[in-house]
């Protein structure tokens, strides 16, 4: 995992920038436990880059060998990119009350962790399994037990799991939190470049 | 003793791993839910007579045949649900169409949970970019070459591949074709990946 700085939005990405971030944030998505922002503005940046590859790929005369070259190109960051819609799409799936309780609960300010198709997708997910229950089950139940209460059905992510980290820039005066009772908490600075095993919930607030 | 069928529900997908789809147990679950009827009832008259005649020893039977109320709620639920998650995998390996004898294993309201969720899945993909979308349940694996040596398992009939060709897939047929458009007849086993 990386811990990012921001970028404005005017900034002009080249190409291989845009699939820098791409591949940063797929690197991201795949290691954290927790469904993390949505980066629409990447993906759909990405499709339209691979738009414009496929069809500069058709005016290249067939058997050029740079045409082999673009494919695999084509076909990497086609697959980077679905890979990265996936790990969300399968988090969405795996933790959806607690996803869809987040995204209640946050204030209007705050940057939404779905995109407005994931967003429509989860609730479709949410109310597709409870007509499914119902209907199979509950509704077949005595009177007092026909609902199941979701949000404690369905296990939260673990965000006590450990994840790697690798430092970007210089951060100083860090609290590490003490994790036995033998432990004290301390403060260090991280150098850039610097690499860590932490929990992923002390890393996600620092 | 109480329970005993809900439970057998939950082993016998324990049971299986590999996220296998056995036959959907019409019976287990009416049985669980005759059990829960029954307990149910007990436990109105019970709550009644201790109510009405101040019979409070009755309060002990009625907290534990509630447990065991609660108890077959909580299998039953994880039974369908965990049978719901190996049905929603079914979708990423085998593709919108099911074959025909994982199908029978699926209740009807299994299969409407099926449909509903392709439909989700199929308009969430549409969405994705400006024209068209992006399948995502494609590109499964990193690309290590372009095309690649398949053998036919089986009849499948002609296959058209991005240039226009048109290639005959018979059973026991070699071709070298490009992985993006084998990746799922891989999938479904009509195409066998030949590592030589």
């Amino acid at each position: 995992m990386s811990e990012s700085s921001e970028h404005s939005a005017d900034d002009e990405l080249t190409p291989a920038e845009l699939i820098a971030r791409l591949e940063e944030a797929w690197m991201n998505e795949k290691f954290s436990p927790e469904l993390l922002e949505n980066k629409s503005e990447i993906v759909e940046c990405v499709m339209e880059q691979l738009i414009h590859m496929e069809e500069n790929l058709q005016r290249v005369k067939k058997g050029d060998i740079k045409a082999s070259v673009h494919r695999m190109e084509i076909d990497r960051i086609r697959f980077v990119l679905s890979s990265y819609l996936r790990s969300r799409l399968q988090k969405i799936e795996k933790y959806f009350p607690h996803v869809l309780e987040k995204e209640k609960s946050r204030a209007a300010s705050d940057p939404s962790f779905l995109s407005p198709e994931e967003f429509a997708f989860a609730k479709e997910y949410l109310a597709n399994t409870e007509t499914y229950l119902k209907a199979v089950a509950l509704r077949h139940m005595p009177p007092n037990l026909q609902t199941v209460d979701i949000l404690k059905a369905v296990p939260e992510p673990p965000l006590d799991s450990f994840v790697f980290l690798r430092v970007r820039e210089r951060q100083e005066n860090i609290l590490i939190e003490p994790e036995t009772d033998e432990q004290r908490e301390y403060v260090t600075d991280l150098e850039e470049g610097a690499e860590l095993l932490q929990d992923f919930q002390s890393c996600e607030t620092s | 003793m109480f329970c005993e069928k809900a439970v057998e529900l939950v082993r016998e997908l324990q049971r299986l791993g590999d996220g296998q789809l056995p036959a959907f147990s019409e019976d287990g679950v009416r049985q669980v839910l005759e059990e829960m009827k029954a307990l149910y009832e007990q436990n109105q008259s019970d709550v009644n007579e201790a109510k009405t005649e101040g019979r409070s020893e009755l309060i002990p039977t009625i907290k534990f045949r509630h447990s065991c109320l609660l108890r077959n709620q909580r299998c039953v639920a994880a039974y369908l649900y965990d049978r719901l998650l190996r049905i929603r995998a079914l979708r990423w390996e085998y593709g919108s169409v099911l074959p025909t004898a994982v199908r029978f294993h699926m209740c009807a309201e299994e299969l409407e949970w099926f449909n509903q969720y392709k439909k989700s899945l199929a308009t969430y993909m549409r969405s994705l970019g400006g024209e068209g979308g992006l399948d995502i349940t494609q590109d499964r694996k990193p690309p290590k070459s372009l095309f690649i040596e398949v053998r036919c398992l089986k009849d499948y009939g002609e296959f058209e591949i991005d240039d226009g060709t048109i290639v005959l897939l018979k059973k026991n047929s070699q071709h070298f074709l490009p992985r993006w458009k084998c990746e799922q007849l891989i999938r479904q086993g009509v195409l066998e990946h030949v590592i030589s």
